[in-house]
Formats: structure tokens, sequence, C-alpha cells
């Protein structure tokens, strides 16, 4: 664990180990009574075990698939105590994240060689994206990083307030214009503005949108053609923010908001809850899109980059 | 799920028309799906597996004696369990105080300020109510400004105090000030808080007894996974809430999400979010919520309208002759016209979900039981009741006489031999039979 300790400092750890504790205790606490006398893994652990991961919002299919590997495992090497137990299952869902870079980015860094890196955020209604873009500013620039943020979300109420309150909070520009006006519009003045300020960042919020609505979908694609007038390759990054106590509609969502704006990352709010975020895992796998970040906290320091060895060890430690 | 349910429905249909053969009916499997339907669909895992065992329990002694498979039947008892639990006595909201306050309650981004400008706006204009909404989320930036945004929307007056960090006192204010200014309704919007974060549950708990509302509602997200029932617990257990709205249900979400509430804290859903207008809000309809979470369309309307044509008495003939193995095809042919007289084929099938879309270049006949109808009724009455006599000449005479080939006469011919067989095998000890599958079932 030394090298998380380089990197996060010892107060950022605590806020996550706090946020996982609930699910890092009544998970293992049901592991360990799962196998709690028994030399072996046999039916019963097998169905503790399912009942664990579908609790977790792991979904079904990938329920199934970690406990097809276990299974694998289990009928090669036949008599499996507690502990072999837990570092195969940890195995297992390390394995599955990693199966796609998730965890491989270690701070709050972006490509040097692109400038302005445009970073729009995406996501359903009330997952936390304007928060989360409050707390991305504040490390990005604690970074050093010179920020620029667009107010690309002008059909919620008061959504341009709440943004301009975390740009005062953290000191960074704020492009807007007023509510009800053309969010592509927004994101073309922010970027501009960004070239001639000579911007690092940019981050373009978005409304929050239900992803059957093809209609709002259709917005986001165009928002994001119009950036591309700016900045041709823009944007760099497509963040899709999911609540973590979201279930197995987290799927759908990925799905659809990676067929209108190609999704390239994701963060997961909310997982200083009660809710488990397993749902991670099963996104991580079935799409191949990394998580990047997780929000524990309604802090300015309550944005975590996500790792996935962190993650599964908060688990089973 | 959904394809393999299709694909069964897709079977049972080719017994219908005429082609393909019956398979081993196996209510066990339906069950195990309805699970998998279940859990797919958010119902949290302890909650899926008590109501697959008890619907289990049900179904055992049921009749499955219809033109329909036996799995059918199960969905339907299924979701007519469904809809009970989640149905109950459908409760308005509680206006008798003057003014009447109502709390909101729930996690972060379920929806409350969203809704509480939307209940506003409805008891303005259906109830012809003056409702004042209250601010007291006081932590998260703008929220304050958010529910005066709405308020101005609908035309409805926003009490909030800027300045003041202590939501008990802006609430406690408020009713007064809606007292001294004739609002008969005050709707309180709070802070979205997590069920673990001890300091804000004993907030609301002292906003709660600090104002007695008549009406404390749980805000919560359709989406909601698992962890449905440990929020919607912990709320209930602080604030001991009157009802529950499910908002967002304008997405995708299949929502199980209300079946783990409602049976952990069995409180009534009274109201759903159904988009970002102010009109966008609606009562709960128990029944199309069962759909929903199991996602089976209209497979359920068919087997109601199977139903609704199914003569008992019929049916218990049908079963003595079975019994006696006297089924024949007279018998067969009442069956059919059963079949037909729930609606055409193309309707029927257009009712499965997925598969109107999948047959829409298939050209269904319209009459897709013509040449059995024919086939039948060119055979003679001691034919129809002793189907083992038929010999190759009888086929040519029959063939003939309906204008069909001997072909289709011994497709027929077989077609009907499996099915006799496995009515037998359902009639002889079929409820044993039947629970020996389902026992296989965990």
């Amino acid at each position: 664990m030394s090298f998380f300790k380089k990197i996060f400092s010892s107060e950022k750890k605590e806020t996550l180990d706090k946020g996982l504790e609930k699910s890092k205790t009544t998970f293992l606490g049901k592991l360990s009574k799962a196998v709690a006398g028994k030399s072996k893994v046999d039916e019963d652990v097998l169905d503790n075990l399912e009942e664990i991961l579908v609790s977790s919002d792991v979904g079904v299919n990938t329920t199934l698939k970690i406990i097809e590997r276990i299974e694998v495992r289990v009928s090669k090497d036949k008599y499996l105590g507690t502990s072999e137990l837990n570092e195969i299952l940890r195995e297992e869902i390390a394995g599955l994240l990693s199966e796609t870079n998730s965890g491989e980015a270690t701070d709050f860094s972006v490509p040097s060689n692109i400038k302005p890196y445009v970073i729009m955020v995406v996501g359903v209604n009330g997952v936390g994206k304007t928060t989360t873009i409050g707390k991305l500013a504040h490390q990005f620039k604690n970074n050093g990083k010179s920020v620029i943020l667009g107010a690309a979300d002008t059909f919620r109420a008061a959504a341009i307030d709440q943004l301009q309150i975390w740009a005062d909070r953290t000191g960074v520009p704020l492009v807007k214009q007023n509510m009800g006006s053309d969010p592509a519009s927004v994101a073309f003045d922010t970027l501009e503005s960004a070239v001639k300020q000579n911007s690092d960042i940019v981050i373009i919020d978005t409304a929050g949108r239900l992803h059957n609505k093809v209609n709002l979908m259709n917005e986001l694609t165009k928002v994001k053609r119009v950036m591309q007038k700016v900045v041709p390759d823009a944007p760099h990054e497509v963040l899709l923010v999911l609540d973590g106590s979201t279930g197995q509609n987290a799927f759908e969502q990925a799905k659809q908001f990676t067929a209108a704006t190609e999704v390239t990352a994701l963060a997961v709010t909310k997982l200083d809850g009660t809710a488990k975020g397993g749902v991670v895992i099963g996104i991580s796998d079935q799409f191949k899109i990394p998580v990047k970040y997780i929000g524990v906290g309604e802090g300015l320091e309550d944005l975590q980059v996500f790792n996935k060895f962190e993650f599964v060890d908060s688990f089973f430690k | 799920m959904f394809d393999n349910l299709n694909e069964k429905l897709d079977k049972a249909l080719h017994i219908l028309k005429g082609h393909g053969s019956i398979t081993e009916v196996n209510v066990a499997e339906t069950l195990k799906e309805v699970r998998r339907a279940l859990l797919d669909a958010d119902v949290n895992f302890k909650i899926a597996k008590e109501f697959t065992n008890s619907v289990k329990e049900k179904a055992l002694g049921q009749n499955v004696l219809t033109t329909l498979q036996p799995g059918q039947l199960m969905v339907k008892l299924v979701k007519d369990e469904l809809t009970q639990l989640m149905g109950g006595d459908a409760e308005g909201i509680n206006l008798s105080g003057n003014p009447s306050v109502i709390l909101m309650s729930g996690l972060q981004g379920s929806g409350k300020t969203t809704f509480s400008g939307k209940l506003a706006n409805y008891l303005k204009t259906k109830k012809t109510k003056k409702p004042l909404l209250v601010a007291c989320d006081v932590y998260r930036p703008a929220a304050i400004n958010q529910l005066h945004v709405v308020g101005e929307q609908i035309g409805v007056e926003v009490y909030s105090e800027v300045e003041n960090k202590n939501p008990v006192q802006i609430a406690q204010n408020a009713i007064i000030h809606a007292k001294q200014n004739g609002f008969n309704v005050v709707i309180i919007d709070t802070a979205g808080r997590l069920a673990v974060d001890e300091a804000m549950m004993k907030e609301i708990a002292n906003i709660h007894k600090a104002i007695q509302p008549q009406e404390t509602l749980f805000v919560v997200d359709a989406m909601t996974g698992q962890d449905a029932v440990n929020t919607a617990k912990a709320f209930n257990d602080k604030l001991n809430f009157d009802g529950v709205i499910l908002t967002k249900l304008d997405g995708d979400t299949r929502g199980g999400a209300a079946i783990s509430i409602k049976s952990v804290v069995n409180k009534p859903i009274k109201f759903i979010g159904t988009g970002e207008k102010m009109e966008a809000i609606d009562v709960f309809y128990p029944s199309r919520m069962a759909d929903r979470i199991l996602g089976m369309g209209d497979v359920i309307s068919l087997v109601e309208r199977a139903q609704e044509q199914y003569d008992e008495e019929e049916a218990r003939k049908l079963q003595k002759k079975i019994a006696k193995n006297q089924f024949g095809f007279d018998d067969f042919l009442t069956q059919i016209q059963q079949v037909k007289k729930m609606g055409n084929m193309k309707d029927l099938i257009g009712m499965i979900p997925g598969a109107g879309k999948a047959l829409k270049d298939i050209d269904i006949e319209e009459d897709s039981f013509k040449h059995i109808e024919a086939i039948i009724h060119s055979m003679t009455p001691e034919e129809r009741s002793q189907p083992t006599i038929i010999n190759a000449n009888r086929k040519k005479r029959i063939g003939k006489g309906s204008g069909t080939s001997v072909q289709q006469v011994n497709q027929l011919l077989k077609q009907f031999e499996q099915m006799s067989k496995m009515m037998k095998m359902m009639q002889g000890g079929g409820g044993k039979k039947m629970m020996q599958m389902m026992g296989k079932m965990r």
C-alpha cells in the first residue's frame, strides 16, 4: 500500500475508507459467514456469493460471470478456505476491471500535449454532474492548470447559478449565457474564450437528460459537433457521470450516452452512502469504458481518481 | 429474459398455427426467468426470492388447462401478485390541516425540488389550493434559487431565508408566514441526504418533530438499485413517512425499486414523476408498474384474454376426456375455436413484445387454422374420436376432401398425437410431476 500512500494524502485515503467502510463490513461480514466452518467452497457458499454480488448491484450477468470463473478455479483446486476465496474473489473482480484500462490514471492530470483539453460532462438528471465538475476544477487548479468552465446546462432551474458558485469557490472563470439559451452556443463561446485565454482545460457542463429521450440526446451530439468548429478534435474526453446508487439501468445509460457522444470515461458518484457501487464492475466489464473518478462526498476534496486495486482492497481488507 | 420469453411464445404460437411441436412444459424454468426478470429490474435480491417462492406455492394448485402454456399462466399469476403487493389502498394526499404541511425527504438528486414544484402546481390547478413552497436546502449551491425559478414558472410563492442556515427555523417561520397570508398548503423542500449521514438524518428528524407535517413524503429515483431497501428503511425509521414518490419514470428503467420499497416499509406509492415539465406528475398505477417491472408487455393481456375466453365448464369436460384417453379431433376443433375467439393471429402476435416487429415482414395468413379445420371437417365422426383408425386410404380421402395433401394430413395427425401425449402426461399425476419440476427450482 505504500504506493498509494505516496499518491493519496492520508487524509484522502481516510475519506475513501470512510465512504467504503459500510460496503466493506457488510460484504466481508456476509462472506465470512458464508464460509465460516467450511473447509471448501460448496454450493451454499456460491449461493451466498451470488446474493452478495447481486445485492451489490453487480448485475446478474456479471455475477454469473464471476461465479463461473470461481467455479472453474475451485474445480481445479478443491480445498479452498476463507482466505483463498477472498483472494480469488479479489482477483476476479480486479480482473474484470482490468480488462478495460480502469485505474490507469493515478492523479488528476490530462495529456499535456493537448491544449485546451476539452472535457464534456454528460449524464442523466440528478447524478451529480455539476458537483463533480466543481470538484474536478478544484483538483486541476491545484495541479497548476488553468481551467475554464462552460455552463451549457441552460435548462434546469438555477443550474447556471449552481455552477457559478462552484466557479467562485474554486476561483476559475465560467462562461455562461441566460437560462434557456442554446447549449451548443455556450459550449462554442467557452471554447473560443479558452483558446483566447490559452487555458489548459475546459470543462463543459450539460443538462441532465434521460438517455431514452432522442431529441435531447441529439442535442448532445450537436453540442459536440459545434465544439469542433473551434477545436477540431474536441471534446477530448466525454465523461459520463453515473449515480452509484443506480441499479441495472446504468447499463442502458452507458449504452445510450456512448451511442450519442462516444463516452470515454466514467465517474461514479455518491459512493459514500450505503450503495455498494457494484455497478462499476459490470459497466466497466461490459462496455470497456474506464472508470476514472469516484465521488465520495459533497466537499471540494471529495472526488478521487478511481483505482481498481484500492477499490477492490477496500472491499476485502 | 426478453428474448427467451419471446422464443418460448413463438414456440407456443407455432403449435397454434399447426407447425412445430410442443416442447416440455416447464414451470420451474418460467419461475427462474421471472426471478431473473425481477433482479434485472433491480428488485432486491431477498425480496425477489421470497416473492417467487410465494408465487410458486400459490401456483401449485392452479389448473393449467388452457389454450395457453402453463408458463404463460405463471407470468400472469406473477403479475397479479406484484400488482397486489404494490397496490393496497390507494390513498391521496392528506390535506386536512390548515395549513396542511407536506415535508419532502430523500437522497441527493432524487428529484425533490422538481417534484415539490410539480406537487404545488398540481394542488394549485387540480385541487384549487393555495400552496407555499419552502426552501430548506441550505447546503447545495443554488438550491434555493432553483426553487425560486420553479416557483416563478408555476406562479407559486416561495419562502426562503437566504442568510439563515437553520432549516428547522426556516420551516417553522414559513408555517407562520403561511398562516398569516392565507396559504392552505405548505410544501417543504429539504436538502438531499444520505441515510448514513447521521447529522443530516438527525436534522430532518428535527424538522419533522418541530413542524409535525400532515404528510411526509419520501422521494426516490426509480432507477435506484439494490440499495433502495436500505435507504427507504433508514428514512422510514427516522421519519415514519406517509408515502413514496417515484421519480424519473419517463426513463426506461424497469423500476423494481418500487417493489423493494413497498415490501420493506409498506407505505403507499402516491405519485410518480414522468418528465421535467411541471405537469409531468401522475398517480401510481400498480398494474402498469407490474407490467413494466416484468418487462413482458402485452403477454399479460394475451393471457388475460385467453382467460376471459376460457370456458370453465368446457374445460372440466375436456379434462375428463383426456383422463379417459378420449380426447379427439372434435375437442381439438373446440380448442382452436377458443383460440380464434381471442382475436386474429396478427393481433395476437402483435401483442407479444418484440414479436410484432420481428414478424412485420412475414405475411401471416388471416386464418392460420383454415387448413387444420378443413382437414378435421373432412373426417368422419368416427375418425375424429378415434384417430388411430385413420389409415392410408382414409388419409387420401381426407386430403382430397379438404383440398390439402396427404403430407399435410400426416403432419396434423403427428402433431395431434404429440399433443395428446403431452396432455396425458400433465393429466396423469400432472400435479405431482409439476411439483417435482418446481422442486428443482431454488
